[in-house]
Order: C-alpha cells, then sequence, then structure tokens
C-alpha cells in the first residue's frame, strides 16, 4: 500500500526554520514506521538523518515523536496508523534539534550519569568468592527497571520536563535510580536517595504517568518514581 | 581534531567496555562508538552467559571446554576453549559483583538454564549452564559496564565513525575517523588501539544484527594488513521470526519450545535423537532448510514453526517477556495461544581478526605481532568458536578475553613510550570524504545494497557449492565496480547519514568478497559450513584455519594448524 509520511525537517546550516516535507513510500502494512524512513533515505532522499540500529526495540536509537506521540520507529507498524491519513514524524520534543529527527541528547545521558553517587556502585561484600545472595522476590523488586533501554521517550513526553521545570532530572534517571535503591546488594542506597531528593530530583514529579503511557517497554515509570518518592520519605525524613 | 590518550578503545558493547574498565586501573582510556554507547548490538543478547558455575546441577569446565569443541566442530583451538571454559566462572561472578542482576534460584544464587549444545559428562544430556537475567541478559551486562566506566572515569566519545588504523614504524599508534555531527576528521593518537566492533551481519538480506553491525573493524584491520580468519564461518541461527529475521532466543528452547513442521511433527527427534530443539545452531538450521526444501515447511511456505504454547508458566514468570512482546508486535501473535512462523537468519560471525590468548592481533595471523593492536569480541578470532558458535558462549568470550586484552594493554602501555604519529591522518579523511561527497557517479547505493544481501542469502549461506560462490564471487565484484562509480545525493556534512552507508557499504563488499573467497576454498563441510557438493567433514585435508590477507591485486590464503590438546576431532552427533 502507499503510505503519506509528513516528516519534520531542519538543517542549521541551510534552514532559517524547519519545515515538514511530504513523502509517499510503498509499504506493507507490517512493515515498521522505521522501514519507511529507510526507504525515503535509501530511495528518495539521502539528506534525511535520523538514529536507528537494532530494528527491534531493544536499543533505544530512534526515539522520536509519530503522530503526536513519543514512541520508537522500530516498534510501530504502518497499520497502527491505518486510521490516520499520514503519518506525522516529528523529532522528540524537550531536546534541542540538531537535525530532522536528530536531537542532542547529551542533556539526557548526564542525568542519567548523575543518579550515582560519587563511590559509584557500592555492593555489599559476598563472602569469599562466592556470589551476593539475592531472592528471586528481591530480584523481582527491580526487574521491570532493567528492561529501560534509555530511549528518552519518557522524558520527552513529561510535561514537567516539557515545561514546568526544565532542570528536572526526568523519569529515565528515577528509574535508572530506583534500580540501584531496591537493590538489595547494594550498599550506598542513602547516597542515592539524597541525590533524588535534591531540587529538580524525584519529588518534582506530579503523577502525570505520560511517561508510563509511551514507555516502549512497558515500564511501570510513574509507580517507580512514587516508591523512590516514598522510599525518600521514610529513610530521610522519617516521622519523628 | 587530534587526541590523545593511552588506549582507544574502538566499540562499546561488552568485550570494549570490559577492557575498558580494566585498562582504567591504570590508564587513560578513550572508548569509541559510532552509536551512542548503550546503543551497542551487546545490548540485544537475551538468552545468557555461559559458565560451569553448577548452581543447579553438576557441572565443571572440562565438560565446557569440551561441548565448545565439539560445537565448533574441532575447529577449536583448544588452549584457548580451555581459557574460555576455565576463566567463565570467575568472570560471571565479577560481573555479579560489579552489580549485574543476574536472575536468582530459590538458593537465592545466580540462576542457570539450558541452551544449545551445552551438556553434563561429554555429551549425555543438556546441562544448566547459562547464567542469565530475565531474557534481557546483554542488556543488563552492557549497562552495569557502562555505568561503571562512567564512575570510574572511561571517557566515551559517542558518534564518531572510524575509518583507519594507523600504523608507524610497525606498530600500532591510534586511529582515524570522523564525527558524526560534524562531518569533521577525529584522530585518536594512543600507544595501544582495540578493536571490539562487533560482526557485519548486514551483509545478508535477514538478519539478527543491528543495522551498525557493518564488520567496519574487520576491514579496517584487513586494509592495515592483517590476516582475517576464518571468515567463512558464519552462524545462522535457526529461529529468526520469519521475513524479519528478528531473533527469538534460543532460550525460548532452553524453556521446552518445540520446532514443529507443516504436519505439526517435532522434525529435530530426525536430526539430533539426544538434543532434539536443543542441538547447536548450526545442525537445526540445516534441518530446518531441510523440511522446507522437502515440501514440509508450513503451508508449502519458506518457514517453520516455534511452538511455546505450552509454556505458560515461563511466561509468566517474565523469562521470556522480550520474546513474547517482539511477536506481539511484528506479527500480533499471542506466543501463547499461536505458534510462531520462523526461519534460519544471519547471526554470529566466528572469524575474524586472529589474537592470541591476550587479544595481541597476530598480523599475519600465526606468529608476527603489530605491537599496539587488540581484538577482543565478535570481531575477533580466537579461535573458541571454532565452525560453528554455541549459544551464550559469545557474551563469556566478551568478558574472558576482554578482560585479559584490557590487562595486558596495561602492561603494555607501561612499558612503551608513544610513537611518532602519522602527519596526513587527518588530511587523509578528510580527502577520503570529501571526495565521497563530491561523487556524482549515477549508481545508487540502496539497490547496491539490495543486490549484495540477496547474493549472499541465496549463494553463500547455510548450503553452498562450488557453482553457487562462483557465481556469487563474479557478482560481488561486479557490485564492487560499480561502487566506485556511485554519486551521493546528499552533500552537507553534519549528520550526513548517507555518507556513514557509503562507507559501510565499502567495507561489506570486501568482507562479503573474503567471506565468498574462503568459503570457495574450503572443499568439505564443517560446523556452519556446508558444501553440498563436499557434504562430509575432511580432518585430513581442511582441520586448518583459513587466512585471507590483502595482497596488490586481490586476496592470498594461506593456513594454520588448529591446536588440539584434550579432545580428538570425533563425529559430531548429538
Ligand atoms: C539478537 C542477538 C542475541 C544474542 N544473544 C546472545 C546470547 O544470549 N548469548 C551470547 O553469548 N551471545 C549472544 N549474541 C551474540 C552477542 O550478542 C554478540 O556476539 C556480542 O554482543 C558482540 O559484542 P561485541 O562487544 O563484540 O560488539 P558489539 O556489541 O556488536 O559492539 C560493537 C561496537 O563497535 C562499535 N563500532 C562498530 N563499528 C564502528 C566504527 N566504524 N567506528 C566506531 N565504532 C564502531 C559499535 O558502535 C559498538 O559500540 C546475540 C546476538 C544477537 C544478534
Ligand atoms: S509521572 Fe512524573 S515523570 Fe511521568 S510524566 Fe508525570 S510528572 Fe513526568
Ligand atoms: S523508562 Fe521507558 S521510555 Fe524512559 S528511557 Fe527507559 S525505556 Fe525509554
Ligand atoms: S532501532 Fe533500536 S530501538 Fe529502534
Amino acid at each position: 500500500m502507499q503510505v503519506k509520511l509528513k516528516v519534520f525537517r531542519f538543517n542549521p546550516q541551510t534552514n532559517k526554520q524547519p519545515h515538514y516535507e511530504y513523502f509517499t513510500v510503498e509499504a506493507k502494512p507490517t512493515e515498521r514506521v522505521l522501514d519507511c524512513l529507510n526507504k525515503i533515505r535509501w530511495e528518495q532522499d539521502g539528506s534525511l538523518a535520523y538514529r536507528m540500529s537494532c530494528g527491534h526495540g531493544i536499543c533505544g536509537s530512534d526515539g522520536m515523536t509519530i503522530n503526536n506521540v513519543s514512541a520508537l520507529a522500530c516498534q510501530k507498524l504502518v497499520q497502527n496508523y491505518e486510521a490516520s491519513k499520514e503519518i506525522v514524524v516529528e523529532p522528540l520534543s524537550v531536546f534541542p534539534i540538531v537535525k530532522d529527527l536528530v536531537v542532542d541528547l547529551e542533556p539526557f545521558f548526564e542525568r542519567e550519569k548523575s543518579v550515582h553517587p560519587s563511590a559509584g556502585i557500592v555492593l555489599t561484600e559476598a563472602e569469599g568468592y562466592g556470589e551476593n545472595l539475592q531472592t528471586p522476590d528481591q530480584r523481582a523488586q527491580f526487574d521491570d527497571d532493567i528492561k529501560c533501554i534509555m530511549c528518552a521517550c519518557c522524558v520527552s513526553a513529561c510535561p514537567i520536563s516539557q515545561k514546568e521545570d526544565p532542570a528536572y532530572v526526568g523519569p529515565a534517571a528515577i528509574v535508572r535510580a530506583h534500580r540501584y535503591i531496591f537493590d538489595s546488594r547494594i550498599k550506598n542506597e542513602l547516597e542515592r536517595l539524597a541525590i533524588m531528593d535534591k531540587p529538580h530530583g524525584a519529588r518534582t514529579c506530579k503523577g502525570y504517568f505520560k511517561c508510563t503511557q509511551v514507555c516502549p517497554k512497558g515500564i511501570q515509570i510513574t509507580k517507580h518514581i512514587f516508591e523512590v518518592k516514598r522510599r525518600i520519605l521514610d529513610e530521610l525524613h522519617p516521622k519523628q | 581534531m587530534i587526541h590523545q590518550y593511552d588506549v582507544v578503545i574502538v566499540g562499546a558493547g561488552i568485550a570494549g567496555l570490559t577492557a575498558g574498565l580494566q585498562a582504567s586501573e591504570t590508564c587513560k582510556v578513550a572508548v569509541i562508538s559510532k552509536v551512542y554507547a548503550p546503543r551497542s548490538h551487546s545490548g540485544s543478547a537475551q538468552g545468557g552467559m555461559a559458565a560451569a558455575l553448577g548452581n543447579e546441577e553438576d557441572d565443571c569446565w572440562e565438560w565446557h571446554m569440551f561441548d565448545t569443541v565439539k560445537g565448533g566442530d574441532y575447529l577449536v583451538d583448544q588452549d584457548m576453549a580451555e581459557i574460555l571454559a576455565r576463566e567463565a566462572p570467575e568472570r560471571v561472578i565479577e560481573l555479579e559483583h560489579l552489580g549485574v542482576p543476574f536472575s536468582r534460584n530459590e538458593a537465592g544464587k545466580i540462576e542457570q538454564r539450558r541452551f544449545g549444545g551445552h551438556t553434563r559428562n561429554l555429551g549425555e544430556a543438556p546441562v544448566k549452564r547459562s547464567c542469565y537475567a530475565s531474557d534481557r541478559t546483554g542488556r543488563v551486562i552492557m549497562d552495569t559496564l557502562y555505568d561503571n566506566c562512567l564512575v570510574r572515569g572511561v571517557k566515551i566519545y559517542n558518534e564518531v565513525f572510524v575509518m583507519s588504523l594507523l600504523i608507524s614504524k610497525g606498530k600500532c599508534c591510534g586511529v582515524s575517523g570522523y564525527a558524526l555531527a560534524t562531518g569533521e576528521p577525529i584522530v585518536f593518537h594512543a600507544k595501544a588501539v582495540l578493536l571490539a566492533t562487533g560482526g557485519c551481519g548486514r551483509i545478508f538480506k535477514t538478519t539478527s544484527m543491528s543495522f551498525a553491525a557493518t564488520g567496519d573493524g574487520f576491514a579496517a584491520a584487513f586494509n592495515a594488513g592483517v590476516a582475517l580468519e576464518d571468515m567463512e564461518f558464519v552462524q545462522f541461527h535457526p529461529t529468526g521470526i520469519y521475513g524479519l529475521g528478528i531473533l527469538v532466543s534460543e532460550a525460548a528452547r532452553a524453556e521446552g519450545g518445540i520446532l514443529r513442521n507443516g504436519k505439526g511433527d517435532r522434525f529435530m527427534e530426525r536430526y539430533a535423537s539426544t538434543l532434539k530443539d536443543l542441538a547447536p545452531r548450526d545442525i537445526i538450521s540445516r534441518a530446518i532448510l531441510t523440511e522446507i526444501a522437502e515440501g514440509r515447511g508450513v503451508e508449502g511456505s519458506d518457514y517453520v514453526y516455534l511452538d511455546l504454547s505450552h509454556l505458560r508458566k515461563a511466561m509468566q514468570e517474565q523469562k521470556l517477556s522480550e520474546v513474547t512482546s517482539f511477536v506481539k508486535t511484528y506479527l500480533g501473535i499471542d506466543a501463547t495461544k499461536d505458534p510462531i512462523p520462523v526461519a534460519p537468519t544471519c547471526h554470529y560471525m566466528m572469524g575474524g581478526v586472529p589474537t592470541d590468548a591476550q587479544g595481541r592481533v597476530l598480523a599475519d595471523g600465526k606468529t608476527q605481532s603489530l605491537p599496539g593492536l587488540y581484538a577482543a569480541g565478535e570481531c575477533a578470532c580466537v579461535s573458541v568458536h571454532g565452525a560453528n558458535r554455541l549459544g551464550t558462549n559469545s557474551l563469556v568470550d566478551l568478558v574472558v578475553f576482554g578482560k585479559r586484552a584490557g590487562k595486558d594493554i596495561s602492561n603494555y602501555v607501561k612499558e612503551n613510550p608513544l610513537q611518532l604519529f602519522p602527519t596526513d591522518a587527518e588530511s587523509a579523511v578528510a580527502t577520503k570524504i570529501d571526495s565521497l561527497l563530491a561523487s556524482t557517479g549515477n549508481e545508487r547505493m540502496g539497490e547496491i545494497r539490495s543486490e549484495m544481501q540477496r547474493t549472499m542469502t541465496q549463494q553463500c549461506s547455510v548450503f553452498r557449492d562450488n557453482n553457487n560462490l562462483k557465481q556469487a564471487l563474479n557478482k560481488i565484484r561486479q557490485l564492487k565496480n560499480r561502487f566506485g562509480n556511485i554519486g551521493l545525493t546528499s552533500k552537507g556534512k553534519a549528520f550526513n547519514y548517507e555518507l556513514e552507508d557509503a562507507l559501510e557499504l565499502e567495507n561489506m563488499l570486501n568482507l562479503a568478497e573474503i567471506i565468498v573467497f574462503c568459503a570457495l576454498q574450503r572443499q568439505e563441510s564443517r560446523g556452519s559450513h556446508y558444501r553440498n557438493d563436499y557434504p562430509e567433514r575432511d580432518d585430513a585435508g581442511w582441520l586448518k584455519h583459513t587466512l585471507a590477507a590483502k595482497v596488490q591485486n586481490g586476496l592470498q590464503i594461506n593456513y594454520k594448524h588448529v591446536t588440539v590438546t584434550r579432545f580428538e576431532p570425533k563425529a559430531r552427533v548429538y
């Protein structure tokens, strides 16, 4: 079938303003939006810029805004948009646009990094040279977090990151922090909680659930943020 | 721009990060990646990592070593397989200590499961040897290493494309390439360089590998005069999602999944009566294609079914959540009810840049070293995988030999001064880029790439023969000529992915030629390399590694012996 795409274009070297261009490609309903973009780049316009790598929702490269929703282009199929007359593809919001669908993710990765205390990841010490023991239940506390592929879709969809507080550390970084805070093997939990307790930290979240709605890995982000908030209260600000 | 480090590591997958983390204890380390580091292909490894921990049942490193040797159809260097199997348990524990969240059993220890070709007591029955983390083992190992690297101050250069190795006075002294964001040359001057660039599945039409798996590291080494080892051995994983190639992890069969042909028969019983659906990959891939060729594909088509519908428990326990979500997303299939259509997909390169046990590159593949140059991971060939790699044996290879390389690099850096450095490194990159950007030929890259992929898939994949390989060789050579006449339509420098596509395609065409050429020479069937015209393994003639080097007018083939220590080659029956 013929698929019509309306694609955000911006080349800072030649354009003052961004604009949209229309492309029509031949694609099966079961093909990915990413396949459509590849057809554009490989067959029609070699200058179209977007990132990709794994092609199946496991590397986090191709987060973008598709019909107004943050998503991975490799996880959305043409048939998901059959009801709309065109597929509108734009860069992720929140981040500075570099070229076409490519945004500057440095701020995102900086915040992921900021969840680590200076001592890093410090584990309790196993006896001898064995593994640290952990029960399946303890391990389950953070099983959801380790699905994260750092695609930044959640941050891009969060109203706080978008407008209210651009300095907000953002949902993905809190998921990362949750992964370590709720890991029974890891010792320096309080330091990490203190980082999350800082201004623009976890307590900034107002529970809009937008992040959870878009997460391509189905992580219950808001729930985990609230678990972190709760833990901050219990551990750092206990009831007198 | 010129950067200076003690060591630069090209590749931020598990091999690169392991070596980087190790070397960072004593050296100033830079890790370079053409995709953002956490996007590296290692993140897609699902199934697990083999190590004879014996947490679930009796196991020992000798059994692991034996399985690795037999799995590789005896083309494995056994001294290296011994290192792999012996050091694996220690490396797994070390990863756990770095924070890797392995799944746990009731005793609180790292849980282990079965995987293809891994057996108890030299082939008696499957053994639980694969350490895993749900079905995202690679992702969690890579993320944990990445976080540790950040904390320890390893400098990571994202979106830098490495084009060449810099060699001066017979030593490797850095790499050159360009920044994707600007198109400007970027050069790294270092005492040591480690290649950890992964595989090149994109040469084939159907692959489980990422779009970034274009073999740039193989090509850079080859262009610098290094002979590539055993490149004809390409693994096809039996269960790619039909049409897409996306992997359904072997974990699905490890948990009890069953392959069925169009008649609903469990056909693997006929091909491997002991291990059945957990036989090594080369054997299952051939079985599937044989079923299809004999008319027993599903509805006469070219796929078979993988049936998981009886595995509700494993699915509920989230052991296969990636697998179930892939098939849901891409096929609209509920794996708890319906079978999954699958067919073989290109998955792994057994061959690569020849190294010794310390990751040091052997320029001629035998004895001649190239000081300062190291390789580890899928792009290296130590050779522990021989003619066919067992599932879960790559991750362990990455950390065992990544670590060894990191250690050796530390010593090397201590003992050696910085080499003087070619003065034209930057200008050579600029010239190459400018000439590609200025190209106006009428050949289109998309066409050349798809013809290469089609040729390789039709004529040089699971089943091969003289005629097809000869035709493929001609075809690839024609495509290389046509590549000389391409024209880029995109002329800007910032994030010009067409430029990257061109550099990758050039690398892939060279590698395709090498793969076909080596496959044509090897007149026997061994592991993943199956010749219809030479269906038997021939130890007298061919128990040897292939080495392919660049010479003035083409390729030169050499051979080297295989190290056999504990296990004499025997017939490979499962
Ligand atoms: C779907 C899938 C599942 C798998 N599952 C398992 C499993 O369960 N167990 C197992 O043992 N093995 C598994 N494997 C195999 C294993 O994942 C890979 O062999 C392994 O991850 C390769 O790791 P690596 O560190 O060598 O390189 P990769 O992880 O492939 O990383 C390559 C790195 O090199 C960089 N790079 C490449 N070219 C350039 C360049 N020109 N310039 C700059 N940087 C460059 C890339 O950006 C990247 O950072 C699986 C493979 C696939 C495809
Ligand atoms: S739940 Fe919190 S993080 Fe998520 S979108 Fe809402 S405010 Fe943002
Ligand atoms: S939490 Fe989800 S949406 Fe956010 S970065 Fe991770 S995978 Fe992406
Ligand atoms: S390309 Fe990897 S997540 Fe889409």
